[in-house]
């Protein structure tokens, strides 16, 4: 498991591996917002939270057709699957692999976009907070997503368009905690349910996930 | 370890191609399995490593031992020829890679990145790879496409000596490798097209 | 009979050829009753109801929305538990079915979003409001695209029941949630469901029910909404089978017979 991880994390950080595409689109769409709502620094501090939520999750969503397509290419998933490994730990492996190279690169690049967008003083913690919970059950959600498509051609619209009624949940209470953070109200229950849906779909997921793949190797 | 295969039956894409097919696959041995394009010689292969699950009949003793070859490597090609070897070593849980890059030569070309390889040398890279598995059936789908014919002597030796140490191995190949292997000819065995008022079954 | 015989005779309708019998007799029934139910409960409903004191007559719209938003949500029921029947049983008339079922629950759920719209504008003074039970429905509508959208692209078409049938299992879990989560995010403008409330059918309920004069037309149109859902899967399954026939006569052509 931990040499799929290493190896999933070398290739992200080689030539070509496509790490720092998602924290560049994250950088340019949260740079267009202002073009396209004007710079008023209120109205803009006003929408940071929900621009912030929605540009990680677009950025997540980016990457997600090259998750298990390259490897469904270049028959690595048919060697993956015939190994003592199970499939739920491949896929799991997978997910925790793009969340390192895209989910947690994006918590932390968030704080320096909340400066260009005014977010208010105590919102940034509970931004990196919410996103840092969040974007856990993003990339999870997005293996599922990966997983059901990989053997199609032009998957990736198709993915998005599978993966984004799927992310609904989880960007309802990480939004809605980051704006309550930061106009200091109380954020407990939305944090609560944010955290309960990670967890959940880091603990159900994957099975099904692996099942879908299994479909798909036949 | 033996494989036995009893009456399979196998299905691609919904479709019976192949039925009533039983043989065995003693250690040590190899079979050669031969037949014209299309008559389902890769999905047998897939079948038999488990990608897929057979329409009917029984596979017995092939639960992880069978090493898997499709044509297509498994390779990265930003990664180098140790790294991908020594990936698929700790898969498999084996993590000695010397015996593979000396059984294909692959030890000058250690430290390129398998991107940069000819497509010859990707082949015995992939090859390379049963090696590291430790699994003691081999199946090889097409094994010698693309290579010269001094890589195919190499690759008969690889196999002749996994054989000799008691392994076995099931290779869909058209040229004749000098291996003293059984050939299984699986054109008898393709399936009859299904009764035209099979409705229930086949909604035909 | 005991209960297992039951069963199995359940299950007989799995057949491709049974279910096509069965269902070409009994279509014309469901056809000609679920016309009456719909005619009568709209004609009664639109012109031999009083007008709401408080809605006017806008209310009317209610005898095309609630069955189109109850058959919205139904369908996809539907849908789940046929693709639960396919997973556990194998039945492709089971998967058919679900694929035949879920363009009817989308347009059921537009039928539900328009009139609701139509609805809207006159009483909220807006064609739409990000209102729970408005936002739940436009997510249910992504869940059907989505889940038609992966029938269309996957070829084989054991593989596409498999992965659809997943995908409707795991995106139940997920509507749920998102219900939730709507719900949790914006208290909204709509009523409360009116219609299955005990208390909105003795009368005995708030100013929010639905009275006896109303209910009457609507269950008419309910009825006849449901009856014509099952008329349409009926007939659009066994429109799927003949489609899967084909192909299996195709590959079977392609095989060489």
């Amino acid at each position: 498991m931990i040499a799929l991880l290493l190896r999933d994390l070398k290739l992200a950080f080689r030539a070509g591996g496509g790490f720092g595409l998602g924290l560049a689109f994250f950088l340019i769409v949260t740079v267009m917002v202002p073009f396209a709502v004007g710079p008023q620094s209120s109205l803009l501090s006003t929408i940071a939270p929900g621009v912030l939520w929605l540009g990680a999750l677009l950025a997540c969503l980016l990457s997600l057709d090259r998750l298990l397509a390259l490897d469904w290419e270049d028959g690595s998933l048919d060697l993956l699957a015939t190994a003592p490994l199970p499939l739920e730990a491949v896929v799991t492996v997978k997910a925790l692999a793009h969340w390192l190279t895209t989910g947690l690169p994006l918590v932390l690049a968030a704080p320096f976009l909340g400066v260009l967008l005014n977010l208010p003083m105590p919102g940034f913690f509970w931004l990196v907070i919410s996103l840092l919970i969040g974007t856990p059950a993003m990339s999870v959600i997005g293996t599922f997503g990966a997983a059901l498509t990989v053997g199609l051609k032009r998957g990736g619209l198709l993915l998005s368009l599978l993966v984004l009624p799927l992310y609904v949940p989880t960007l309802i209470f990480g939004a809605e905690v980051a704006r309550r953070g930061a106009t200091g109200m109380e954020v407990q229950t939305p944090l609560l349910m944010l955290a309960g849906i990670t967890a959940a779909t880091i603990a159900l997921l994957p099975f099904a996930s692996a099942a879908v793949l299994r479909i798909n190797l036949r | 370890m033996t494989l036995t295969v009893t009456d399979l039956s196998i299905t691609r894409g919904g479709v019976p191609v192949l039925e009533g097919l039983s043989f065995q696959l003693l250690p040590g041995k190899a079979l050669i399995l031969r037949g014209p394009n299309g008559i389902g010689k890769t999905t047998l292969l897939r079948t038999l490593a488990g990608l897929q699950p057979p329409l009917e009949g029984k596979i017995e003793g092939a639960e992880d031992q069978i090493a898997y070859a499709s044509h297509s490597d498994g390779l990265k090609p930003t990664l180098s020829v140790t790294e991908n070897l020594t990936f698929w070593a700790a898969v498999f849980g084996t993590y000695d890679i010397q015996p593979a890059l000396d059984a294909f030569e692959l030890n000058e070309l250690a430290d390129r990145h398998a991107g940069n390889l000819s497509a010859g040398q990707k082949r015995r890279l992939g090859l390379a790879r049963m090696l590291v598995t430790g699994r003691p059936i081999w199946m090889l789908d097409e094994p010698t496409v693309s290579l010269d014919r001094n890589a195919v002597q190499m690759f008969a030796d690889a196999v002749r000596t996994h054989l000799g140490q008691g392994g076995s191995a099931l290779i869909a190949t058209h040229i004749d490798l000098g291996l003293d292997g059984e050939v299984l000819d699986v054109g008898p065995n393709k399936a009859k097209p299904k009764p035209i008022d099979d409705f229930d079954g086949g909604f035909l | 009979m005991s209960i297992a015989a039951k069963a199995n005779a359940l299950w007989e309708y799995a057949n491709p050829r049974k279910f096509l019998e069965t269902s070409e007799r009994v279509l014309p029934f469901f056809w000609i009753v679920s016309t009456i139910c719909i005619v009568v409960g709209l004609i009664w409903g639109f012109f031999f109801t009083p007008d709401d004191y408080k809605q006017g007559s806008t209310v009317k719209i209610i005898y095309l929305h609630v069955p189109a938003a109850l058959m919205a949500i139904n369908c996809w029921l539907m849908m789940l538990a046929t693709s639960l029947v396919w997973l556990v049983r194998r039945h492709h008339v089971s998967a058919l079915a679900a694929r035949a079922a879920a363009p009817i629950g989308i347009v059921m759920t537009l039928i539900a979003l328009l009139t609701g719209a139509i609805w809207g504008q006159p009483m909220w003074g807006t064609w739409w409001a990000w209102d729970p039970r408005l936002t739940s429905f436009l997510i249910l509508f992504l869940f059907y695209l989505g889940y038609v959208a992966l029938w269309e692209a996957i070829e084989d078409p054991d593989t596409a029941a498999d992965l659809t049938s997943v995908l409707c299992l795991v995106g139940s879990v997920f509507a749920i949630l998102s219900r939730y989560a709507v719900n949790f995010w914006n208290q909204g403008l709509h009523q409360g469901a009116s219609v299955m409330r005990a208390g909105a059918v003795t009368g005995a309920d708030t100013e929010e029910k639905v009275s006896n004069v109303f209910f009457y037309p609507l269950l008419a149109c309910i009825i006849g909404f449901v009856l014509l859902f099952i008329a349409l899967v009926l007939y659009r399954t066994g429109t799927e089978i003949r489609a899967r026939r084909i192909k299996a006569l195709q590959a079977r052509e392609r095989v060489g017979g």
